[in-house]
């Protein structure tokens, strides 16, 4: 009999009951609520009647709506001030742990779930959020489901799923000097698509994940969702153990010893096999910058906007003709030619430590170009504070930056950082959609160190020939 | 949840691939606490030009799709963002039927929590019905979801594939949620023995 991958492991292990025709009653450890996809799951429960089986598996944060200015006179939008009281309302009514917009770990739900230890290896993870992919870094299942979903888990402890199928994507060989994970993660969506990863999970293997901090590997599952799979996995080794050891929620003591003893089984074993196998050599990878309206549409930051003249196919160049005149971009300008006006550094893809500490080393001692206003937004409290005693705060201040408190931000811009009609942002979050930053606003995704760059810069620029 | 049985009516195209759930219902329209009432914001940043006024060439301008309770349109629909908003927008502007070669998964799924019917054809079957709706724009095809066919007219019809549990569910309009909570005991016995046998899980 073959081996199994990790998937499969973790599947297997939290499978309550399965139909003959391959329907699985999946088990669900951890749920992770925020205050945009959950209003509706908690008024389904009370229409019901029905209770939260397990409150303790389960952490709420608002995040979404959350200003990233002063707070001490709340939120501004009646809206958005209604959804996240809402939010808290339901988590006392329903006996959930809340960390509120005052709270000092309050920040993106995707951040501070490892950051508290909430995330362990061999889990299984929900949010109503398509970016729950991320937690896969610690070797956890973990992806986005509806709200009718949250509703399900929240009364039920479990998912209704069908086996989705298995591709690993094995990145060899060392990652040039300037690359980094989101890099990395963007040429294998410029590679397999947008809908290329329909219908599986996603493990990524090679010389090149191994050598990623915990930090790069949740950025690198976190955008698994913008190749099409609803989840991401790396396989926990030392350096997860290492991240994970004195958490507030990781287990303690003799646990801890059991946990880790468990996880190291946590691998897929050497004659597993993936429904499909991509493979990709590390040093062929340069920074990448997005040009179009999805994450697909992504090219070396020494190339070029691709001229639909070129493009055969009818619908290909098509969509792409679109995509430029929403950007007001003309094929064949060179990436560092295209100037911009806003820089976001921040999101559940890009706002940890590292990337903070990232950013910093770009702009220490330089100014922001004058045409351009830029902003970071740390992924939580606990990540703002750390990177305010290392001093970057100030760096970024003295640099030009405006330095915020923590949330989702001009990511999605349901708060009040948004783009205005016909603005440029160089961002290192995870959608370049039509309108995703504000209506009409013109996204291209980078890395940190890439954003960082561009924002001194007022253009893109290779970093690895930049100083 | 609406049952969904068999589906007779017109087709409102949307001829474009990856169509991702924030152009579906744009974030602004996210804030509500309600799911329902939220057909203002389908498409909403496409059915308007930047100045605002509508967009005629729309295929929601325009009067002679405004009852089609069935959307045709490319592959990847749906992806992105796991906002149900976009199934509950797309039901309260009165589509009960999904046609596409792909969808995101996320969204396919979200949609059967709401009695919209998603259907997987081949591209040959799609470009197809695009060319028939071109030519007439009353075009009307029957969905019918116990044989699992898509008749046409003419008399063709499109075979298509969908989870059994589902199919279920759709045609009885079941509560997924109730139907879980029948295996309650099969739910506290595997927590039994995961408690014991990974307790940290467990904790607090």
């Amino acid at each position: 009999m073959a081996g199994k991958t990790l998937f499969e492991k973790i599947w297997d292990q939290h499978v309550v009951r399965e139909e003959p025709d391959g329907t699985t009653l999946l088990y669900v450890d951890r749920h992770l609520i925020h205050e945009v996809t959950s209003p509706q799951a908690f008024e389904g429960l009370r229409l019901s009647g029905r209770q939260p089986r397990r409150p303790a598996a389960v952490l709420a944060v608002p995040d979404h709506n959350v200003p990233t200015t002063d707070r001490s006179q709340g939120i501004a939008d009646p809206m958005s001030a209604l959804q996240v009281s809402t939010l808290e309302q339901n988590c006392r009514e329903f006996g959930i742990t809340y960390f509120g917009m005052h709270d000092h770990r309050q920040g993106i739900v995707h951040v501070i779930g490892p950051e508290q230890g909430l995330t362990l290896p061999g889990m299984t993870i929900v949010c109503g959020d398509s970016h729950t992919s991320t937690h896969g870094a610690f070797g956890a299942l973990a992806f986005g489901i509806g709200t009718s979903e949250v509703e399900h888990v929240l009364a039920t402890q479990c998912l209704v799923q069908k086996k989705p199928k298995t591709m690993e994507i094995r990145v060899e060989g060392t990652l040039p000097d300037y690359c980094s994970p989101k890099d990395v993660i963007l040429a294998i969506i410029g590679r397999i698509g947008i809908g290329g990863g329909i219908g599986y999970v996603v493990e990524y293997t090679g010389s090149v994940i191994r050598s990623f901090s915990m930090e790069g590997r949740m950025t690198l599952c976190n955008m698994s969702i913008e190749g099409g799979a609803r989840a991401g996995l790396v396989g926990p080794d030392e350096v997860t153990m290492k991240y994970l050891e004195g958490r507030p929620l990781s287990p303690k003591g003799p646990l801890w010893e059991q946990a880790t003893k468990f996880w190291k089984t946590l691998a897929s074993d050497p004659d597993a096999k993936f429904d499909r196998v991509l493979e990709m050599i590390g040093h062929d990878i340069a920074p990448q910058v997005t040009w179009g309206t999805n994450p697909e549409m992504v090219t070396d930051v020494t190339g070029r906007v691709p001229d639909p003249s070129q493009i055969e196919d009818p619908q290909t160049r098509a969509s792409i003709e679109r995509a430029l005149a929403y950007m007001g971009l003309s094929g064949g300008v060179p990436i560092r030619d295209i100037t911009i006006d806003r820089v976001f550094i921040g999101s559940c893809t890009n706002s940890r430590i590292e990337d903070l500490r990232i950013a910093a080393k770009y702009v220490k001692g330089k100014r922001v170009s004058g045409t351009v206003k830029a902003m970071v937004v740390p992924g939580s409290g606990l990540v703002k504070a750390q990177a305010e005693q290392e001093g970057l705060d100030r760096i970024f201040r003295e640099a030009g930056f405006e330095w915020r408190e923590p949330g989702c931000s001009m990511c999605l811009a349901m708060n009040a950082d948004v783009l205005s009609p016909g603005e440029r942002c160089a961002s290192t979050s995870n959608r370049n959609f039509e309108g995703r930053q504000g209506k009409g606003g013109r996204t291209h995704l980078v890395s940190p160190a890439m954003a960082a760059a561009a924002a001194i810069e007022g253009h893109f620029v290779d970093i690895r020939d930049w100083s | 949840m609406q049952p969904f049985t068999t589906l007779t009516g017109t087709i409102a195209p949307l001829n474009q691939s990856n169509v991702d759930t924030d152009q579906i219902i744009p974030k602004q329209y996210l804030k509500t606490i309600q799911r329902t009432g939220l057909k203002e914001g389908l498409f909403a940043d496409w059915r308007q030009r930047a100045d605002g006024s509508p967009n005629p060439d729309f295929f929601m301008n325009q009067p002679c799709y405004q009852d089609a309770p069935i959307l045709l349109t490319g592959e990847n629909f749906g992806c992105g963002s796991s906002r149900e908003h976009a199934p509950w927008a797309l039901l309260d502007y009165g589509f009960r039927c999904i046609l596409a070669p792909s969808f995101a998964d996320i969204f396919y799924n979200n949609c059967f929590q709401n009695g919209i019917l998603p259907i997987v054809l081949t591209l040959a079957e799609v470009q197809s019905l695009f060319d028939r709706v071109a030519r007439n724009s009353q075009y009307q095809l029957t969905i019918d979801l116990p044989q699992q066919r898509v008749r046409l007219p003419e008399g063709e019809e499109y075979a298509f594939t969908i989870d059994p549990f589902r199919k279920d569910c759709l045609l009885k309009g079941l509560d997924a949620i109730g139907v879980t909570l029948q295996h309650e005991s099969a739910i506290t016995a595997y927590e039994a023995r995961r408690s014991r046998e990974t307790p940290w899980l467990f904790q607090p």
